[in-house]
């Protein structure tokens, strides 16, 4: 997953709103430890990618999910 | 040896320093004696209670209490034992036949708390393959409930009609919904469109289950809730309520028209692994539900006491949850954390207790100040309460 990746450009879009702490954000950014968003912060960022990819995300699957290349590549893989 | 405790330091940091400032604990209140449902003694002063979901001011009713102690007499202090042993007695089905005959529905199953009755029901009827729906602001109880079972989470935009709608149709075909809401919100003191969201679930053939904990013996025609306001309550699969609000004791239970539902009793853990409440427990929700089927004055004046409450408040300047009241709940936003501690001490001080509410229990990292009202709050109390607020919020700074 490099910087010039379609979704994972899409995806940065969606998280910059929630980044409260403006941490500089690349594929290998964490959501908890990097970004520090709490668990709701999680599932309404998650409902936004829902929307954006139309898909679903459930919290289930959300676990394995650690940072925002690892989401992208799993978008990718549910659109493909 | 790693310390397990270490994952809680930040809270434990975070309590400190707001206790370090003198502030009195408010997760740490006791209540030395409690003279009514709307009052009792706090630190040897006597304080007015706006933060006990007392709603209907069931707790010291002289029928509920004589049906109590008469159970307690005879049939003694506790069951010992789950519901499917020997911890079913005739006081347990009396108890369910009054909220049959309170919904006017074909089933009824008591747990031994509201949270217990979300966890059994959610985590039971929601598979592997299937799909449980709900709403992100949901009580603890439905997460955990989610949490317990093995079902696909999917959470959607609180309130959010078409969120909910666009989220059933992505449900892989030929997988099972259940879709979960609440009637009334109990952070912000908000109701569900469920007019809408129960029509958008039966047309995408999902399950319906409502939370009516915080509406059951005054919203509706005869307090059965938000569904039955709003003219749904026959497309509601599952009803689950609580007797730790309106009816005044502990305890949970769901109302059902299913015709399977009795099976539940057997495959459903949280009912079966558990001691079944107490016998007096159960004789003083039966009696509290058939006198809330009567209540039609009190209703009226508890409401009354929300629109006052409502209205003086936000004349006082205060932020309020909801633009006008839709329940017993009026939350009142604080700017953070340190200003709604202080407000809730001042509160205190001046002789009433509310809720302080905090996150993660409230949406989107809000400071509450939860005051919830009983139809036992006189129009003089309720004065009583604006001024206490107005003296309140002067002296913090908040309005």
């Amino acid at each position: 997953m490099d910087e010039s990746d379609e979704t994972y450009s899409r995806v940065k879009a969606l998280v910059e709103p929630f980044n409260k702490k403006d941490v500089a954000v690349t594929p290998d950014t964490r959501f908890q430890q990097d970004l520090e968003w709490d668990s709701l912060t999680v599932l309404n960022f998650v409902a936004e990618v829902e929307d954006e990819f139309d898909v679903l995300i459930p919290v289930n699957m959300q676990a394995e999910i650690e940072t925002i290349g690892e989401l992208s590549a799993a978008l990718d893989k549910m659109k493909a | 040896m790693s310390d397990l405790f270490s994952k809680f330091d930040p809270l434990i940091e975070q309590r400190e320093a707001l206790l370090s400032t003198g502030l009195t604990d408010p997760f740490n209140l006791v209540m030395e004696r409690v003279e009514s449902p709307t009052v009792a003694i706090c630190n040897g002063r006597r304080t007015i209670l706006l933060g006990t979901y007392n709603y209907m001011g069931m707790t010291f009713d002289p029928d509920v209490i004589a049906a109590g102690k008469k159970a307690l007499e005879e049939f003694g202090s506790g069951t010992t034992g789950s519901r499917v042993l020997n911890g079913t007695y005739a006081t347990h089905k009396e108890c369910e036949d009054a909220l049959k005959d309170f919904y006017a529905m074909d089933h009824a199953m008591v747990f031994s708390t509201g949270y217990q009755a979300n966890l059994g029901i959610i985590s039971t009827i929601a598979g592997k393959e299937d799909y449980i729906v709900l709403d992100i602001d949901s009580h603890a109880s439905i997460y955990d409930g989610c949490a317990l079972g093995n079902a696909q989470i999917v959470p959607f935009r609180h309130n959010d009609i078409e969120a909910l709608e666009k989220r059933l149709k992505r449900v892989p075909e030929g997988a099972g919904k259940l879709v979960v809401l609440e009637g009334v919100y109990s952070m912000l003191g908000d109701i569900a469109p469920l007019k809408e969201m129960v029509a958008v679930s039966k047309a995408n053939g999902a399950m319906v289950l409502v939370d009516e904990a915080h509406s059951m013996g005054f919203i509706g025609e005869h307090g059965r809730g938000v569904a039955e306001a709003q003219g749904v309550i026959d497309d509601v699969d599952f009803i689950i309520g609580t007797f730790s609000k309106s009816v005044g004791t502990v305890g949970g239970f769901c109302v059902s028209n299913h015709p399977k539902f009795e099976i539940l009793r057997l495959v459903c853990r949280p009912y079966v692994f558990t001691a079944s409440l107490p016998p007096s427990v159960v004789a003083t929700a039966a009696t509290s539900i058939r006198k809330l089927m009567h209540g039609a004055d009190k209703r009226a004046h508890l409401w009354q006491n929300s629109k006052k409450l409502h209205a003086g408040l936000k004349a006082l300047g205060f932020t309020l949850g909801t633009e006008e009241p839709q329940s017993a709940i009026i939350a009142v936003i604080m700017p953070d954390l340190k200003t709604g501690a202080a407000m809730w001490e001042a509160l205190l001080d001046e002789g009433l207790y509310v809720n302080l509410a905090r996150p993660p229990a409230t949406p989107a990292g809000m400071t509450l100040l939860r005051c919830s009202l009983c139809a036992e709050h006189s129009e003089g109390q309720v004065d009583e309460i604006l001024a206490m607020f107005g003296a309140a919020g002067r002296a913090t700074g908040c309005i």
